[in-house]
């Protein structure tokens, strides 16, 4: 009976352990982003408390000077446009390959089957050229339609869902006189409802943190999203960490916000997302 | 949404549409149908994913330098390079770091599903500090690790209090900033790990514990005959994308050291050779060469593991 109590205490050891771990980088964060520059300059040490913990400073000057009202509106269009893009593709995908029998499907299958093998950050190179002779170069429209394009989990999840509605239910709509469109919108795609927030959740999450396709692909200043006017703070501000921090700390505050509210379902998109 | 739904999505097989009596005309229109639903994803797809592919094969055999009109033939030159010259084959022992922390990080989540999967207090707050480090945006991770790993920055703070004085310079030697950003990405990686075997080890019927318990096995037996076989495929699946992930690290050594004293990763010199130096051809020979492993990689993995749930249609 010792020898349980004692593994109970090591677990439970570890897991203070890990969440040390976890928070310590971050709170570290927290508190150096409402330091004064005076008290950053005496060097207090990374772990003494903020002088004033309703300092808000520094984070009036990052969100002001580093242009994040822009970031945060550009990262909004681009999450809107794309997540209902992905949506729309993926359930559409997905309705089209399991409700029909048409020639080639097999090959069509396989084409999104392989393309899901294909990592985006290795054909990176050839895909600048195409985006950029298509003229969308330095626009929003270039992350758009790249997270559009390629995403294949979406595809998956929405067919995982597809084939759990009843084909009766097609059937007697079109004994109805309703046609494939009509179905789709009326009957399919409001059924998705679960799929749909999964893909919303995951997808929205992954564009909100993506930082590789916006730096290669939207270059201009006024441009910028969240990751890259976040990753911009480290030249003018390159020694004032306390700017720095609150930047960081803003572009943190809305997902952690996402995370306590929907936290649930971000646990099961991502399991469904990941595993297919 | 239910569990129900959820297996009924697995398990459901539909029957094909009973074929309705059709005209010519309404066959041909029923012909068409699918294609409208599928010209959008399959122009998607073609452009910006088979389109580059071919390209870049393309490419890979050229000089070009993405701007000027004129490319040559350089036939295998460019792959050539790759595999001979130091420098750019270097890039591939930096994965070795990133390797070593995934095993490291395998384990990690591996034991923290296992024990949250049992009663544990305050168990949704240990699941929720595990997993948030996943959601959090890559450069805002860079910053906070930067300034964590300062001299006289956090690490050495913490370290102080326990009497031990270093004045390391984290990020100033080459095996010491490679280890220092696996180690991020371990912090960063861990959840989404965790979250995948703990889905597994919750699709096992309890009743497996009970009558393994009645038998008298302890908890490492439970593991090791109940748990392990269980997650099986989520675990190879796990192994093959920390490979291509290893392989494939760009973010953190990016923003938080662009890449010097010695954590260039592959990915961050093809960024490089392509956008900076203008090397267009040697990029894509360099590109076409990560596809082909990663490629093998999974190929491997699917030839060990047959994988019956990724079935299409």
């Amino acid at each position: 009976m010792t020898r349980r109590t004692l593994t109970r205490a090591l677990v439970h050891l570890s897991l203070l352990a890990a969440t040390v771990v976890v928070l310590l980088p971050l709170v570290v964060v927290l508190l150096t982003s409402l330091k004064s520059e005076k008290e950053m300059a005496n060097t207090s040490g990374a772990l003494d408390l903020p002088d004033d913990p309703l300092n808000f400073h520094n984070y009036v000057a990052a969100f002001q000077d580093g242009g994040m009202l822009s970031a945060f509106t550009n990262t909004g269009i681009i999450l809107l446009v794309s997540v209902g893009g992905t949506v729309l593709i993926g359930s559409m995908t997905a309705y089209a390959i399991d409700r029909f029998t048409f020639r080639f499907k097999k090959l069509v299958v396989a084409l999104f089957l392989t393309a899901a093998l294909v990592p985006g950050v290795t054909t990176q190179v050839a895909t600048f050229q195409i985006v950029n002779s298509l003229g969308m170069f330095d626009s929003l429209w270039a992350p758009i339609v790249l997270y559009m394009g390629t995403d294949i989990v979406s595809i998956y999840i929405f067919l995982q869902f597809v084939r759990s509605i009843p084909i009766s239910l097609d059937e007697s709509a079109r004994l109805d006189g309703a046609n494939a469109f009509t179905i789709y919108r009326k009957i399919i795609f409001p059924l998705l409802k679960p799929a749909t927030a999964t893909v919303v959740i995951v997808k929205g999450i992954t564009v909100y943190n993506d930082f590789y396709i916006p730096f290669l692909y939207m270059p201009s200043e006024d441009l910028g999203v969240i990751s890259t006017s976040l990753f911009r703070f480290k030249g003018p501000y390159a020694a004032h960490w306390e700017v720095i921090s609150a930047g960081a700390v803003l572009v943190i505050l809305p997902t952690l916000i996402v995370f306590l509210s929907l936290q649930r379902f971000i646990y099961n998109g991502f399991m469904r997302g990941a595993t297919r | 949404m239910t569990d129900t739904t959820q297996k009924a999505a697995v398990e459901v097989i539909p029957a094909a549409p009973a074929p309705a009596p059709a005209t010519r005309r309404t066959r041909l229109r029923r012909g068409v149908t699918p294609w409208l639903f599928l010209v959008a994803p399959l122009a998607l797809l073609i452009t910006f994913t088979y389109a580059p592919i071919v390209n870049m094969l393309a490419y890979s055999f050229t000089d070009w330098d993405g701007v000027s009109p004129v490319l040559h033939y350089t036939g295998t030159e460019n792959y050539q390079e790759v595999f001979t010259r130091p420098d750019l084959f270097e890039v591939f022992w930096v994965s070795g770091y990133y390797l070593a922390a995934s095993a490291v990080q395998i384990v990690l989540a591996l034991y923290f599903a296992t024990v949250l999967s049992f009663n544990v207090r305050f168990r949704n707050f240990f699941k929720g500090v595990l997993f948030f480090p996943y959601l959090i945006n890559g450069v805002a991770i860079g910053f906070v690790f930067l300034y964590f790993f300062q001299d006289g920055g956090t690490l050495d703070s913490v370290l102080s209090l326990f009497g031990v004085h270093t004045d390391h310079a984290w990020l100033g030697t080459p095996a010491s900033a490679n280890t220092s950003l696996a180690g991020v990405s371990v912090w960063r990686y861990l959840g989404l790990n965790f979250v995948l075997f703990l889905g597994a080890i919750q699709s096992i019927p309890g009743e497996l514990y009970e009558a393994a318990e009645l038998d008298g096995a302890g908890r490492w037996h439970q593991f090791r005959y109940i748990i392990a076989p269980g997650i099986k495929p989520v675990l190879t699946l796990t192994v093959i994308l920390s490979i291509s992930g290893s392989l494939s690290v760009f973010e953190i050594p990016y923003i938080m050291t662009g890449g010097a004293t010695g954590t260039e990763t592959f990915v961050i010199q093809t960024v490089n050779l392509a956008f900076r130096f203008n090397k267009t051809g040697l990029a894509s020979a360099a590109a076409v060469v990560l596809l082909l492993i990663i490629l093998l990689v999974t190929w491997v993995q699917r030839r060990l593991v047959p994988d019956d749930k990724v079935d299409l249609v």
